[in-house]
């Protein structure tokens, strides 16, 4: 356990053929981070960095052009319950209530009902929302939603929890008490968490670590350590924060200026292609 | 709404919220409003059907049509319940039904997988779409001499043209409702490592119900059209058989009675399929 980290990339390259051209789209390439057991590291990148693309990978939906995804030293081979994956859309069955929903994984688990009912209520208490059990999804607000998401995922008890951009959907004071919501979960669980976003402040609030990655192809730029105290009165107003956002902001504006001016280039190169 | 969310849920104050919020959830499902309103609702629903009625029974008796050929409601009504007493009325309908029911059932049997197959494998789509297009632009009722030729008059023949006829609006119903599954959803479950046959059991069936039922209501309602026009055309029983029967024996009312009795089935039919959705489907925002 020890002498290996948790989920590992091992120069992760993704390719994707494009039709009608010999050259294959890159979409991320030569991705390489370790992620220590219970440790919470957030992804942060410009759109076009290849987020859906890597979380596709780590959950076993598609496959590697090169390189490997090592889970507790084993390589991904396909989805399982082993990892679970919160969408920004929350992906929850309209057709289930919060508590049915939360059962879902544990029946794809193949747990007995009493066991599956056990854990769907434990975990709806964990989220706060033991008197939601009932609700469908379009009874519940954004924010409830994203917490019946969350313990359907953390219900199955997977070794590390992939985030989506979970809380991009949500309006601003929803999704801070959410990220305080996610914070005591993780310190309550000891999961590991790999949260991807593209928003800086999240980024800094949540994680111990953040990478930042490149945009096309998506390469991680640098790694940066979160080293403050979150116990303080408004966390994100404090010299600390503002350095580390100030700081990530610098590496991050330089990507976004890339991939706009990739953007504006991007049709021309097409045009020249087809005429040739 | 918002307001619960922004409370931290694990401080007690919260605990509040919630509690307080269940009660208020059925007010808006349950009764929408007073007694008051509701007779209301039952009246503006009956009263486009009275005033019609109003007409028909009037419109002959001041001689504004031939009492002979649309006699007054009343008199039709008096009929209907003669046939009721004399059996004569559950012979026919007993006839029409157990065709149309048998048709049904076989349509879906058949239609509901087909269309499975169809939205899931692109070369089943492929290779079975053109065929399809073409039977589907033939009328049913073009094909009734076909089928009486090649199945005789009997059962057979009538019970086929309603397999055709409702065959159609549930296989591409299905093919729709499973084709328009939110992707984000199958990622999901995917994800979770299930297996195609737990994957479609679970997630793609469940979601595709509200789709393929409007395929049934509009197949129940087919089914019944096209069994009427062949029971018009040779049967000795059967709602289509009472109508022109009447007709050629001159019994104008037993003949209003008929057409009376198949807008009634053809409403039953159709509840009972929409009480089956509803059951099925109250996740959905709108019912």
């Amino acid at each position: 356990m020890t002498e290996h980290p948790k989920l590992s990339l091992q120069h992760v390259t993704k390719q994707f053929p494009i039709r009608g051209e010999d050259t294959a789209l890159t979409a991320i390439e030569d991705i390489t981070i370790d992620l220590a057991a219970g440790e919470f590291l957030v992804l942060v990148g410009p759109s076009g960095c290849g987020k859906s693309t890597l979380l596709d990978l780590l959950g076993g939906l598609t496959e590697p052009t090169s390189g490997a995804i090592l889970l507790d030293g084993k390589p991904v081979t396909g989805p399982g319950l082993d990892r679970g994956i919160v969408f920004q859309q929350y992906a929850l069955l309209p057709w289930r209530t919060a508590r049915k929903n939360i059962e879902f994984g544990l029946e794809a688990k193949g747990l007995g009902k009493a066991e599956r009912r056990e854990r769907a209520e434990h975990y709806l208490d964990l989220v706060g929302l033991r008197s939601f059990g009932d609700r469908y999804p379009h009874e519940l607000s954004g924010g409830m939603k994203q917490r019946v998401a969350i313990a359907r995922s953390l219900a199955f008890d997977p070794e590390v929890l992939l985030m989506d951009e979970p809380f991009a959907a949500l309006d601003a004071q929803t999704r801070e008490s959410l990220q305080d919501e996610l914070l005591r979960i993780w310190e309550t669980t000891g999961k590991t968490i790999l949260f991807i976003t593209h928003g800086i402040d999240e980024a800094i609030y949540l994680g111990q670590r953040v990478a930042v990655l490149t945009s096309r192809p998506g390469r991680i730029k640098n790694i940066v350590d979160v080293d403050i105290d979150r116990s303080a009165e408004d966390v994100r107003s404090s010299e600390g924060f503002r350095s580390l956002r100030h700081h990530i902001w610098t590496l991050l504006h330089h990507e976004v200026e890339r991939a706009r001016t990739q953007e504006l280039t991007a049709p021309a190169d097409d045009s020249e292609v087809v005429h040739v | 709404m918002s307001s619960a969310i922004a409370t931290p849920a694990q401080t007690t104050p919260a605990a509040a919220t919630p509690v307080s919020q269940p009660p208020a959830a059925p007010t808006p499902r349950g009764l929408r409003g007073s007694f008051g309103s509701l007779a209301w609702r039952i009246f503006k629903a009956a009263a486009a059907i009275l005033a019609f009625l109003a007409v028909w029974e009037f419109a002959p008796r001041i001689g504004l049509v031939d009492k002979v050929f649309l006699p007054p409601f009343s008199q039709v009504a008096e009929t209907f319940v003669e046939l009721i007493g004399n059996g004569q009325l559950w012979e026919h309908v007993s006839a029409s039904l157990s065709r149309a029911l048998l048709g049904f059932v076989i349509a879906v049997a058949v239609a509901i997988p087909l269309g499975i197959a169809i939205a899931w494998y692109r070369p089943v789509a492929e290779f079975l779409n053109p065929i399809l297009e073409l039977f589907r632009n033939t009328a049913a009722l073009a094909l009734l001499p076909v089928f009486i030729l090649i199945l005789g008059i009997g059962e057979t023949s009538k019970v086929a043209l309603v397999v055709y006829a409702s065959t159609f609006p549930i296989l591409l119903n299905t093919i729709s409702g499973v084709r328009t599954v939110d992707p984000l959803l199958i990622k999901s479950a995917r994800s979770l490592g299930l297996s195609p046959v737990r994957l479609f059991q679970k997630v793609i069936l469940p979601a595709s119900v509200p789709t393929i039922f409007t395929g049934l209501r509009m197949a129940a309602a087919s089914s019944i059209l096209v069994l009427i026009a062949a029971e018009m055309v040779g049967a000795k029983a059967g709602l289509g058989y009472l109508i022109t029967a009447s007709q050629l024996n001159f019994q104008i009312p037993e003949m209003y009675a008929g057409i009376v009795t198949i807008a009634l089935v053809g409403l039953a039919f159709n509840g009972v399929i929409v009480a089956v959705e509803r059951r099925l489907s109250r996740w959905r925002v709108n019912t």
